[in-house]
């Protein structure tokens, strides 16, 4: 029941925001949309974890902890970055355009709402579907600002990610061929671990090949990654923080589902995995380096992420999968603090690019500050959540005995920290060109700024018993 | 029992027929130089997955797969291109469209190689099973999947881009009505939603770029990259 409701608020605001009634009434239906929705979501990742799943639809529509975790990130992320919108919107877009203004908020939440069904969703089919739409609900928020940048963009982004979406449908259906094939059980995610010592192996390499590629052009591996940078640099910022903060992890995660019910083959998918990982936390790092738009950096870093995530489930093994689970909630909240970050500094400058913005100190200190721990704690430095999932990856690699994978990735790590740091240093202190006057940020993206930098703090530190026990709980469900 | 057996042989040649149809469609696209050729052989290709999808129906008696090739021949026959030529100005189908990465005959050749391809990655699936439709559409359908890929990639104008990524679905769909035969008619429903809204979305933006840039050539759009 209370996934159903999840899924009908944001469809619910999504009308709401058509209607032409009042200039306030779109933004306010979608904040007031997005707690209730996070509010909720609190509510079904406290319960998977007394009672192990909630069910609306068995079989169709359900979720259990590992799901309930992603959809309370994409609830957070989509709270924060709704706050956000109502400022950074009211600044970009002119007055009297008050329609442009009802088609963002009415797409923001259509957006969300196909993000929040991934993870709602158990049956497979169903889950391909809501990935597909994630893609095609975002095209005009990608397209937004109008210019023909943003449209070569979002083009970009349409046909590779479709692309990609065809080729997982072949192995969505090479899937469900095979559990036919063992004959029983629903087309859900436990239906298939269960059906999975059954179905013959050839099946579940195809299909695991074919939805990796597919996929993975969502999530944003090399060599298919070409896109993304664009994608999450053009879009107006609170979407970039929508796009790579939880976009990428919700397809990421329908990937990482599937390793349970691929444990029996002989070549299995673990060294895929890491070489997917290695090669995109690599090519990542040193794309890192020559940026000169400074969203285009935090794009790249999404995609070392992701490589770094699907290497450390590529390891295999609880601890590895802790590890993954914890970075991919990490990253997500740290991402989108970082692109907020990377929004109000765009309100105060005006412009993307990295070398002609110098002194931001002096200029905004909120968007300096934002900008700066936003930097430090997605570069990976302590006392950040980042940092702390990327020691567990990096512990659990030594302790498997992939030493020399795990060592490059460390490099890897490296690499994408100084070319981070190098950038934001340069934006943020040294001295400004001309005096500038000092840029006020509207409220609600300092409030916005304030709650998506809690968990980013918090979690470098400690993490709470509720969000441990999910950890646990979805690492134990990924192995057998 | 006899009878019943040489229905199941007509059936096999009949499938046979139109899949190995859908494969010369899907090589047609690669072959045609008008964008307006290129969507007349989609529709041509839309109804052959029906008539593949009909004869299944009568193999496995399933009413279920008629209301699979009624929801194709609606969607992709006839909404999707209508969707398509009303949002696209005229111009873009008139033209001889002569921007393509490689020449005809190489892409002709590599078409082969794709098609080959998918034989051998579906060889080993074909294993475990001895059902002549299967053997037939499924590598077929995986042939169209990576022929409408390589459309998609090597050509320029964004309304034959978007017919590569159509072309694509109807290969995993051929591919899809004999090896999941009954999936769920909710999920086929929502599958053919959601092509057109591919169709839709792909259609505006196309318009968008046209009026924005004047041109509907996406290839030619290339601001964005690294240095």
């Amino acid at each position: 029941m209370e996934l159903l409701v999840v899924l009908l608020v944001p469809a619910l605001s999504a009308i709401l925001c058509v209607l032409p009634i009042g200039g306030g009434l779109a933004a306010l239906s979608t904040v007031v949309g997005c707690l209730a929705v996070f509010l909720i979501s609190i509510h079904v990742a406290l319960t998977t974890i007394t009672r192990g799943h909630v069910i609306a639809f068995p079989g169709w529509i359900s979720c259990d902890s590992f799901g309930a975790l992603i959809l309370l990130l994409v609830a957070f992320v989509g709270l924060t970055t709704s706050i956000f919108s109502l400022g950074y919107i009211r600044r970009v877009v002119p007055q009297e355009r008050e329609g442009k203004k009802r088609r963002y908020y009415a797409r923001f939440n259509l957006f969300l709402l196909s993000m929040l069904a991934v993870p709602a969703f158990s049956h497979l089919a169903l889950v391909w579907i809501a990935v597909e739409l994630t893609t095609l609900l975002s095209v005009f928020l990608v397209s937004f600002e109008d210019t023909s940048e943003a449209l070569e963009a979002a083009w970009k982004y349409v046909v590779l990610t479709c692309m990609g979406a065809a080729l997982a449908l072949v192995g969505i259906l090479i899937l469900y061929w095979g559990m036919k094939i063992a004959g029983r059980g629903d087309f859900t995610w436990s239906g298939l671990i269960v059906a999975s010592p059954d179905i013959p192996g050839p099946f579940l390499q195809t299909a695991f090949l074919f939805i990796l590629v597919g996929f993975g052009t969502k999530v944003g591996l090399v060599p298919v990654h070409t896109w993304l940078p664009d994608a999450h640099s053009q879009a107006p910022s609170p979407v970039c923080a929508l796009l790579s903060g939880i976009e990428t992890t919700t397809v990421l995660y329908t990937i990482i589902r599937l390793l349970p019910a691929l444990q029996g083959l002989s070549h299995g998918p673990g060294s895929w995995l890491m070489a997917a990982g290695l090669a995109s936390a690599g090519t990542a790092a040193f794309l890192l380096l020559q940026v000169k738009d400074y969203k285009r950096l935090f794009a790249f870093s999404t995609v070392e992420h992701m490589g770094i995530i699907m290497f450390a489930a590529g390891i295999g093994g609880t601890s590895a999968y802790y590890g993954a689970n914890l970075q991919m909630v990490a990253h997500s909240v740290t991402k989108a603090f970082c692109f907020l970050a990377a929004g109000s500094t765009l309100l105060v400058v005006g412009h993307r690019e990295i070398a002609s913005v110098k002194g931001l100190i002096r200029v905004s200190r909120p968007a300096a500050l934002a900008l700066l721990t936003g930097s430090l704690a997605i570069a990976g430095a302590p006392p950040f959540a980042v940092f702390l999932g990327e020691f567990s990856i990096l512990k659990a690699g030594i302790q498997s005995g992939q030493e020399i994978p795990t060592v490059a990735l460390a490099a890897f790590i490296v690499i994408g920290f100084c070319g981070v740091m190098y950038h934001v240093n340069r934006m943020v202190f040294g001295p400004p060109d001309e005096e500038e006057a000092k840029v006020r940020l509207p409220g609600s993206v300092l409030v916005a700024l304030g709650i998506s930098a809690i968990p980013v703090f918090l979690l470098g530190g400690y993490v709470p018993g509720i969000l441990e026990e999910m950890l646990r709980l979805a690492a134990a469900s990924l192995g057998r | 029992m006899t009878d019943l057996q040489a229905n199941t042989e007509l059936l096999t040649k009949l499938n046979g027929l139109a899949a190995g149809l859908f494969l010369l469609t899907a090589f047609g696209m690669i072959a045609m130089r008008q964008v307006l050729a290129c969507l007349k052989l989609f529709v041509w290709q839309s109804i052959l997955l029906a008539a593949s999808a009909t004869i299944l129906g009568f193999q496995h008696s399933s009413v279920h797969l008629f209301v699979v090739a009624v929801i194709t021949v609606g969607t992709k026959s006839i909404l999707i291109p209508w969707l398509l030529v009303r949002l696209v100005s005229q111009e873009a189908y008139a033209r001889r469209e002569i921007s393509q990465v490689l020449n005809i005959p190489t892409s002709l050749l590599l078409g082969m190689a794709l098609v080959i391809l998918a034989y051998f990655a579906s060889s080993p699936l074909l294993g475990a099973s001895q059902d002549p439709f299967v053997r037939m559409n499924l590598p077929v359908g995986t042939a169209g999947v990576l022929l409408g890929a390589y459309a998609v990639v090597v050509r320029r104008e964004a309304v034959p881009q978007v017919i590569g990524l159509l072309a694509m679905e109807n290969g995993s769909f051929l591919a899809g009505i004999c090896i999941a035969p009954d999936l769920p008619i909710i999920a086929e429903l929502a599958a053919a939603f959601d092509v057109l809204i591919i169709a839709l979305v792909m259609g505006l933006l196309t318009r968008r770029i046209r009026e924005r840039t004047g041109m509907t050539v996406v290839g030619k759009l290339a601001s964005l990259k690294e240095d």
